[in-house]
C-alpha cells in the first residue's frame, strides 16, 4: 500500500511571504526519507504541504504540483479531507486526545470518521495498530486508562499507533523524536525501521545522527540568505549524502562547519 | 569594565543572611493596632472608623518598624501583604454578612407548607407559599437558557473556529461586548416591544421573560465559550485533521469535550447571573399568586418579583415570606454551582 510522492516546481506561501521556493523531488515508497536542515528553512512548512495541513492556517498556499498514487494533491477538485486519510502525520509534540482513553485514541481515526466499528473487529485494529507502534505489551492492560496518563515517549507511540490505525499509504513524521529522551527516541527509530516495509515515511529532524541511523534518502534545506525563502539543497541517498555530498553547503551543515 | 582582584574578592563576600523581624511580628504589630481601635471605640468612635484606623496604624507600623531591620524590600513586601489582606477582607465581608443575614432570617420561614403552597387561596385560613414563585423562576430560567445556550455556544464556535478575525467576527465580538453592558430594564422592554407587536397590547408570558433573560445571558455565554475553545490547544485540532477528519467533525467530537467543563461552569455563571433579575420580569411576565405551569400562556411570578412585591407591602409577614424568598433563590443558585462543578468535573480531561 505504500505509495511513492513526487514533487515538482513547489512554491510555499504564507501570505504574501515566499517561504519554500522550487522544490522537485522523488519520495521513494517504502523507504524513510529524512528532511535535515537549519531551523526556519521550511522542512515543516514542506512537510504540512505534502497532506495539505499547510492551508490550515490561514492565508497559508502551495503552487506546483505533488503527485501521490498518479493524483495531484492540489488539484481543484481535490478534498484535502481524503488527502488526509491517506497520508498521516505525527507531530513534534504528542497530541494524544485528552478526553479519551488510550482505546479511544487509537480508534479515533476510524471512530470518527467511518462510523460504527464492531466490537470484535474495534480490538483487532487497537491491537494491531499499538502491536505496530510496540506500545501493546506496555499499555494492554490499561487501555481503557486516559492517554495523557502515558510518559511521553509512550504518549509519541500511541499518537503513531492513531496514525496507523487508519492504514495511510504514506505516513509524515514532524520531528517525532525532538521532545523525547533516548530511549523512547531508539523505540521510536527502531519503530521506523518496522514500519518502512508498509508505509512511506517521511520524517524532518534536527538530529543528523538520526537522519543518518534510520532514512533511505535525505533531503538537505536551506536558506539562500537571511529573510530569502528556503530550497532544497541536495537530495541523495543517504549514504552518498553523508559520504561524499554533491553540493559543499550540505558537507558544511553535516560535518558541523555550518554557520 | 575591568575590576581589580581586591573588588572581586570583595564582591565574594556577599552576606547571604539577613537580618529579619520575628516571626511572630505581623501578631504583635496587630495586636497593639486591635487594642488602639477597640480603644477608639471605648472612646465613642464609630465600630467603622475605629477599624480603618487600627488597619492603617497597622499598614504603617509593621513597614516602617521593618524598614529599620530589614530594609527597603523587606517593608514593601510587608505593606503589600498587609494591603492585599485588607482589600481581601472589603471584598469579603459584605458577602458574608449578606448571606449571614439571608441564612438567619429566612431559614426559618422555610417549611413544608411554605414550599408547597401558593399565594392563591381557596379557602379562608389556607397557608401561603412560594411554590408559584419558584416553579416560575425554574420554568422562565430553563426558557431563557435553552433560547441562549444554543445561541451563544455556537456564535463562540463561529467566532474561534470559523472567523478566525475577519471582519464579521470582530463585529460580533463588539457587538457581544456592547450587549454584555445593557441594562436589564432595556432587554425587559425590547422583550415587551417584541410580543406586543407580535401579540397586541397587554400581553403577558413566562415565554417573554425568557426571551428578556436570555438577550442578557448569551453575550456571558459566548465570552464564557469564546474564551474555553481557544484554550483548546490547535495541536489537537490538527491531529484530528491530519487522521483525515472534516472539521465540523474536529469541532464536534474533539473540541468541545475537551472544553466542555469550562462551558458548562460559563453556562452556570450565566445562568445565575439572570436568575435573580427582577425589572425585565416586572414588565413582561408581569405578577400573580397562582401557580402557571405554562410558559407560553398568562403572567407568571419569579422569585426576585415576589421579594420585590412582599417588600413593597412591608407588613411583618411579607417581610418574613420575602426572606425565605430569598433563602430559596440563594439555595437554588448554589444547588446549580454544585451541579455545574460536578459535570465538569465528570467531562474534564483525565489524566493517569
Amino acid at each position: 500500500m505504500a505509495k511513492s510522492i513526487d514533487v515538482s516546481d513547489v512554491n510555499i506561501y504564507y501570505g504574501d511571504f515566499l517561504a519554500v521556493q522550487g522544490v522537485n523531488m522523488t519520495i521513494r515508497a517504502g523507504a524513510v526519507t529524512a528532511f535535515i536542515g537549519p531551523s526556519g528553512c521550511g522542512k515543516s512548512t514542506f512537510l504540512r504541504s505534502l497532506n495539505r495541513m499547510h492551508e490550515v492556517i490561514p492565508g497559508a498556499r502551495v503552487e506546483g504540483k505533488i503527485v501521490v498514487d498518479g493524483q495531484d494533491l492540489y488539484d481543484a477538485g481535490v478534498d484535502p479531507v481524503a488527502v488526509r486519510r491517506q497520508v498521516g502525520m505525527v507531530f513534534q509534540r504528542p497530541n494524544p486526545f485528552p478526553t479519551m482513553s488510550i482505546y479511544d485514541n487509537v480508534l479515533a481515526g476510524l471512530k470518527l470518521n467511518a462510523g460504527k466499528l464492531k466490537k470484535s473487529e474495534a480490538d483487532a485494529v487497537v491491537e494491531k495498530s499499538l502491536r505496530g507502534a510496540n506500545l501493546w505489551n506496555e499499555v494492554k492492560d490499561r487501555l481503557n486508562k486516559p492517554g495523557m496518563g502515558l510518559s511521553g515517549g509512550q504518549q509519541q507511540r500511541l499518537c503513531i499507533a492513531r496514525a496507523i490505525a487508519v492504514e495511510p499509504q504514506v505516513l509524515l513524521m514532524d520531528e517525532p523524536c525532538s521532545a523525547l529522551d533516548p530511549i523512547s527516541t531508539s523505540a521510536i527509530e527502531d519503530l521506523i525501521h518496522e514500519l518502512k516495509d508498509e508505509f512511506t515515511i517521511v520524517i524532518v529532524t534536527h538530529n543528523m545522527q538520526q537522519a543518518a541511523r534510520v532514512s533511505d534518502d535525505t533531503g538537505f534545506f536551506n536558506l539562500k540568505a537571511t529573510g530569502e525563502p528556503g530550497h532544497l539543497v541536495e537530495f541523495n541517498p543517504t549514504k552518498k549524502m553523508f559520504a561524499n555530498p554533491d553540493d559543499p553547503a550540505t558537507e558544511a551543515y553535516i560535518s558541523g562547519r555550518f554557520g | 569594565m575591568t575590576a581589580t582582584v581586591e573588588e572581586i574578592q570583595e564582591r565574594a563576600h556577599t552576606p547571604l543572611v539577613m537580618p529579619r523581624l520575628p516571626r511572630v511580628a505581623p501578631a504583635i504589630v496587630g495586636g497593639i493596632a486591635l487594642a488602639l481601635a477597640l480603644l477608639l471605640v471605648v472612646l465613642g468612635m464609630g465600630v467603622v472608623g475605629s477599624a480603618v484606623v487600627g488597619v492603617i496604624a497597622y499598614l504603617v507600623a509593621l513597614p516602617l518598624w521593618s524598614l529599620f531591620i530589614e530594609g527597603r524590600r523587606g517593608a514593601t513586601d510587608r505593606m503589600m501583604t498587609g494591603l492585599i489582606w485588607a482589600t481581601f477582607f472589603v471584598a469579603v465581608v459584605p458577602l458574608v454578612s449578606l448571606l449571614w443575614r439571608v441564612v438567619s432570617k429566612g431559614a426559618g420561614r422555610i417549611d413544608g407548607t411554605f414550599l408547597s403552597y401558593s399565594f392563591f387561596k381557596t379557602q379562608i385560613d389556607q397557608p401561603v407559599g412560594i411554590y408559584h414563585a419558584i416553579i416560575g423562576t425554574l420554568l422562565i430560567t430553563l426558557g431563557a437558557a435553552v433560547i441562549s445556550v444554543p445561541v451563544g455556544v455556537m456564535a463562540a464556535i463561529y467566532l474561534v473556529e470559523y472567523g478566525k478575525k475577519n471582519k464579521l467576527a470582530k463585529a460580533i465580538t463588539f457587538l457581544v461586548d456592547v450587549m454584555t453592558g445593557i441594562p436589564s430594564i432595556v432587554a425587559g422592554l425590547f422583550a415587551f416591544a417584541l410580543f406586543t407587536l407580535l401579540f397586541g397590547p397587554a400581553y403577558v408570558s413566562g415565554i417573554g421573560g425568557s426571551v428578556a433573560l436570555s438577550l442578557l445571558m448569551i453575550p456571558i455565554v459566548v465570552r464564557a465559550t469564546e474564551e474555553m475553545l481557544m484554550l483548546v490547544p490547535d495541536d489537537l485540532r490538527e491531529a484530528s485533521y491530519a487522521l483525515g477528519t472534516p472539521k465540523w467533525k474536529t469541532i464536534v467530537r474533539i473540541v468541545l469535550p475537551t472544553a466542555l467543563g469550562g462551558i458548562l461552569t460559563g453556562i452556570t455563571l450565566a445562568i445565575s447571573r439572570v436568575i435573580g433579575e427582577t425589572a425585565p420580569l416586572l414588565l413582561i411576565a408581569s405578577a400573580t399568586d397562582r401557580t402557571n405551569m405554562n410558559l407560553f400562556d398568562g403572567a407568571m411570578t419569579t422569585l426576585p418579583v415576589l421579594i420585590y412585591g412582599q417588600n413593597v407591602r412591608g407588613d411583618a409577614p411579607a417581610e418574613a415570606i420575602a426572606w425565605g424568598a430569598a433563602f430559596i433563590l440563594i439555595i437554588i443558585v448554589v444547588v446549580l454551582n454544585l451541579l455545574a462543578r460536578i459535570v465538569g468535573k465528570i467531562f474534564a480531561p483525565k489524566k493517569g
